[in-house]
């Protein structure tokens, strides 16, 4: 691609501002498309398509140029950050536009970019196609610019931004109750900000130091300023708006009219992009910025993500909707991400960055899945399929395949995410994690459960006529279903980068709190990548 | 014993004026006079037109004068009048935002006169009269002067809404205005005597420098004084408890009326109210800053909870500009007390705190300039989507929620800009009305007042709900359009801008680029507003 060339000719790949054009080649691709002459809507989801496809490629080259070993050697979080742009932005509050990524939002940033594309090509929104295809592009432009952001001002801008697109595509392309959903959706986000930014600001103005205010995150998080109780509560007002966003029980019950609601398209998006900015957030505004109230607080965080996880698990399994069935789940994975974020082991950090992305590609793929069929039946309702196994092979077999990933199957991505946030989590939390770890269980059951009854079973009539998946919609789901098996089956180029990050999150937080790693010459610890391979190989 | 002569000349001496501080008023005052001869001596020479084309030079006029005074004198403080009227940095950027507001209201207004039933000559000499009293109270260094400011400038509106005196609703609302404004007025009156009284002058500089070089026994004639000087501006700025009048005035005013007295009224007020505050009670801040802090507490609620209830649109605007006023007081409220006795301590030597003190009124001017243009935009939307309907009699109220559904299929790009300023009211990034929150929970968090700052971000929501619903009114789904009678023909004719009057269109463009451009560079702005906020401490 022109992007992989662009790169080979500025040597290392630092010269050109990437991260910027990540942001910017969709917003331009928006604006175009917005731009688009009226007698002319068929052309808005192509010209969309390439927009995001540029992006995606961006993307790709820039996993391939991300130097693990420059990240491997990185003495400090900040050290971490590679591909690093900084332009004075308002210079009187010391705000810039600051980005740059590192091992924990190098995958989000990938995953965001890629997927994108793939829905916009695949997925038809079946009105409006212009401001449609301008709204996912805006999505994509603020969410990389969520994940890459490393200026508070500028992270909760484009937090912020993210949300207008997603409410509007909810509300303009979604089902029966969109609007209820899409309202519901914004306020909650938005009461979660609300004070979000209330903390920011706080955080910039009582921890800048003496040389005058900052938002920088790197000078925040380094210099520690703030005083232990304006910290705590800083984090807790931090905490709450990424929970809302993740979501934790019990502030998640925007989440499954918002999914069951929304578009397809928007469904996929919020699930593989949307909610990660909470965990994501919950890492690099949380444990980093806040390192000592983390460790105050985790007791909180682990059971909320423990009782995320059962609470999901449970719910899932009660729904007579299948897209509400996907939702709920999604609460249970989240929950695991949150218990191996705020778990304080290597691994555990580690497997819940690699959880995110495979969260993304599981839970997306089952929703475009379920989308698919909606199309056919026009219903979601369990009880009103059966035996669409014998009807569509092939779809059944992909579903499969995407259920066993999000089930946690050895083999397939969604196992090694799990893994290694139970292994991780083990150390530190032990009682935590033996009932997170009946999560996954209960994830078999309500999974295997709706399968059972939607694909076996005596078809009726309208079920023996629903057609099996087409070339496009297949081509549509190829990368998810390739990314399924090829991450399950050889993880290493994730671990690779995200273990370094994982390393030095750990070492500020043991260095600014008053946590202590369980056991310090523990070999597993030092070499937690390695270890986790050979626990993984112990599986198979 | 001296003789007759020597009298005169030593106590006689008239005040010097430096006609060049008093451009702006005089632009404003002679251009509405000339207006209003013109219109009465040769009624039929001045077409429409030519009133609107006089009022926008006008307008414009005034903003560059201001503007080139600005870059001439720096934001140093040139009294005049006997320290009567002062101009700085804080009066010029305000006396920019009138002749701006003055300029977009005319806009608007051309095409609406006619539907008003507006005499042309009248509304324009109105407009400015009204202009002049802003400027004044901007400038105002003394009570009596920002008496005679704020009286200008209220009586011209009150007129300005009666003259669309055809509708019921219009002679109701001047009335009510009127009544409960010159109750406002007197209650202003007598607390310029009870300061005078307390402090034996009512020059603002000349208060100041009495309640920091002398000791009294006690300032409970001040405090009393002081406290009616509130209410009659917390008349004008529409803030809670004073708001009774706000909603049902907004709503029967004309829509480009009320663009002009939901904005241009209000930064006057809040002008005179900062002043007052900070030039000549501020050493009384320990006192002030709990009802301010009060006010802007109840303001925000009020507002917040009061503009969900309403079904019309019109209506949720005007609850919705009192909790932007809450915001702006919560600017205003950021004063650190103990900064207050610290200055009081060294008067002579405290220009260094005075950096810190910006930040408060600094955020306030900012969010007064932000806002001021979302609302006359808005509301040159609102006429826009009115006067551009057959306006049915059907008993429901003329800017029901129902009138904007699906207008987002009708006039997409009408519907686009008011989402823009509706979403920018609601404070979302990359839209001016962000950087304004941000700014005054910023000033607020700087002094620790961190209570006041949640509560208004936690009413931004709330309020966010009441704009999100004409949001999604506006781009209802087909469903929806499709069961309205006049949907299909709507599809067919596909009207965009072509059947908008021009002038409209012009000014609701510049508000959503103004709110868009201040979104994402915010700098200029910012250092503007800090230039002026610091210009006004002594």
């Amino acid at each position: 691609m022109s992007a992989g060339a662009l790169l080979a000719a500025s040597g290392s790949g630092i010269d050109f501002p990437i991260l910027n054009a990540l942001i910017f080649v969709p917003a331009v691709g928006a604006l175009v498309v917005a731009l688009l002459p009226r007698s002319r809507p068929d052309l808005a989801r192509p010209m969309g398509a390439l927009f995001a496809g540029i992006g995606g490629a961006l993307a790709l080259a820039l996993a391939w140029q991300f130097d693990t070993a420059a990240a491997a050697d990185a003495e400090s979080v900040g050290e971490g950050f590679q591909f690093i742009s900084q332009q004075s932005w308002i210079p009187d509050l010391g705000i810039s536009w600051h980005v740059g990524v590192d091992g924990i939002s190098l995958w989000l940033v990938v995953l965001t970019s890629v997927i994108v594309p793939i829905v916009l090509a695949g997925v038809d929104p079946h009105h409006d196609p212009k401001p449609y295809t301008a709204w996912m592009l805006l999505l994509q432009a603020g969410s990389v610019g969520a994940f890459v952001a490393l200026d508070l001002f500028l992270f909760f801008v484009m937090f912020e931004v993210v949300l207008v697109p997603m409410y509007l595509l909810i509300a303009g392309w979604g089902y029966d109750g969109r609007r209820y959903a899409a309202t519901k959706f914004f306020i909650y986000t938005m009461a979660g900000s609300a004070l979000l930014l209330v903390a920011i600001i706080a955080t910039a103005v009582l921890g800048s130091p003496d040389s005058g205010i900052t938002f920088d995150l790197v000078t925040l998080a380094e210099g520690q300023g703030l005083a232990t109780n304006a910290a705590r509560l800083c984090f807790v007002a931090f905490a709450i708006a990424f929970l809302v966003k993740v979501p934790a029980v019990p502030l998640h019950t925007w989440l499954p009219d918002a999914h069951t609601e929304a578009p397809t398209a928007g469904s996929v998006v919020l699930a593989a992009v949307l909610l990660k900015l909470g965990t994501y957030g919950l890492l690099r505004f949380g444990l980093y910025l806040f390192p000592e109230a983390s460790d105050w607080a985790a007791p909180v965080l682990v059971t909320v993500g423990v009782v995320g996880v059962i609470w999901g698990a449970i719910t899932a399994a009660m729904q007579r909707d299948l897209k509400r069935l996907v939702a709920y789940s999604s609460v249970a994975h989240m929950g695991f991400i949150v218990l191996g974020i705020f778990a304080f082991t290597a691994e555990a950090i580690g497997g819940g960055v690699i959880q995110m992305v495979n969260h993304g590609i599981s839970t997306g793929a089952l929703f475009l899945l379920v989308g698919m069929l909606y199309e056919r039946r026009r219903t979601r309702q369990i009880d009103e399929l059966a035996g669409i196994q014998s009807a569509a092979p092939v779809y059944a077999g992909v579903f499969t395949l995407i259920m066993l990933s999000s089930i946690g199957v050895p083999g397939l991505n969604g196992f090694v995410g799990e893994f290694l946030i139970l292994i991780g989590s083990f150390e530190t939390r032990r009682w935590w994690t033996v009932v997170a770890a009946t999560g996954v269980i209960l994830a078999a059951l309500y999974l295997l459960w709706a399968y059972q009854r939607v694909f076996h079973g005596p078809p009726a009539a309208a079920d023996r006529q629903t057609a099996d998946l087409r070339k496009g919609e297949l081509l549509t789901l190829a990368p998810f279903v390739i990314a399924a098996v090829a991450l399950g089956v050889y993880p290493k180029p994730l671990l690779n980068a995200t273990e370094p990050a994982a390393d030095t999150l750990l070492e500020h937080l043991v260095e600014h709190s008053d946590f202590e790693l369980p056991d310090p010459g523990d070999p597993v610890i030092v070499d937690a990548g390695d270890g986790a391979d050979a626990h993984d190989g112990d599986d198979h | 014993m001296p003789s007759l002569d020597e009298l005169f000349d030593e106590t006689f001496a008239s005040p010097g004026v430096d006609w060049w501080v008093l451009v702006p008023q005089i632009i404003l005052v002679s251009a509405a006079l000339g207006l209003l001869l013109v219109a009465s001596l040769a009624p039929r020479a001045l077409p429409a037109w030519a009133s609107t084309i006089v009022t926008i030079a006008t307008g414009a006029a005034v903003a560059v004068t201001a503007a080139i005074q600005w870059t001439d004198w720096g934001s140093a403080p040139r009294s005049t009048l006997a320290g009567a009227f002062v101009s700085d940095g804080f009066s010029l950027l305000i006396t920019v935002l009138v002749g701006a507001g003055v300029v977009m209201t005319a806009l608007v207004a051309h095409s609406a006169l006619d539907r008003y039933a507006m005499a042309p000559p009248e509304f324009a000499a109105l407009l400015l009269a009204s202009a002049a009293g802003a400027v004044v109270m901007a400038g105002a260094n003394d009570l009596i002067v920002l008496f005679l400011g704020l009286e200008s400038l209220s009586i011209a509106l009150y007129v300005l809404i009666a003259l669309a005196g055809r509708r019921a609703s219009a002679r109701e609302s001047a009335m009510k205005y009127f009544v409960l404004g010159a109750f406002s007025s007197a209650f202003f009156l007598y607390g310029i005597a009870l300061v005078y009284g307390a402090t034996g002058g009512t020059n603002l500089s000349g208060i100041s420098e009495f309640l920091f070089g002398t000791i009294r026994d006690n300032d409970y004639l001040l405090l009393a004084g002081v406290a009616l000087l509130l209410v009659g501006l917390g008349f004008k700025i529409a803030a809670v408890p004073f708001h009774f009048w706000a909603p049902d005035v907004y709503e029967g005013a004309p829509s480009p009326v009320t663009g002009y007295l939901a904005s241009i009224a209000k930064a006057a007020g809040f002008a005179a109210l900062a002043r007052v505050l900070y030039v000549a009670v501020f050493q009384q801040g320990t006192a002030w800053s709990p009802v301010i802090v009060a006010l802007a507490f109840a303001s925000l609620a009020v507002g917040a909870v009061m503009a969900i209830c309403q079904s019309d649109v019109k209506r949720m605007l005007a609850f919705s500009s009192i909790s932007h006023a809450g915001f702006v007081l919560v600017g205003l409220a950021a004063v650190d007390p103990d900064i207050v006795d610290g200055l009081w301590a060294n008067f002579a030597g405290s220009v260094g705190a005075a950096a810190d003190l910006g930040d408060g009124v600094s955020s306030a001017v900012f969010y007064l300039v932000v806002y001021s243009f979302m609302a006359l935009g808005s509301f040159a939307v609102l006429s826009a989507v009115v006067g551009s309907s057959t306006d049915p009699d059907d008993g429901t109220s003329r800017h029901d929620v129902s009138r904007y559904s699906g207008l987002a299929r009708r006039r997409p790009v009408l519907a686009l800009a008011f989402a823009v300023l509706l979403l920018a009211q609601a404070g979302v990034p990359l839209t001016a009305g962000f950087v304004a929150k941000f700014e005054v929970i910023r000033a607020a968090v700087g002094e620790g007042i961190y209570v006041l700052a949640a509560v208004a971000m936690v009413t931004a929501v709330v309020s966010a709900f009441a704009y999100l619903r004409v949001v999604l009114a506006m781009y209802a789904p087909e469903g929806a359009a499709a069961s309205e009678d006049d949907a299909p023909t709507a599809r067919v004719s596909r009207p965009r801008w072509g059947d908008l009057p021009l002038t409209t269109v012009l000014a609701i463009a510049l508000a959503v680029a103004v709110t868009l451009v201040i979104g994402v560079l915010p700098q200029t702005l910012l250092e503007w507003s800090a230039d002026a906020a610091l210009s006004i401490f002594p």
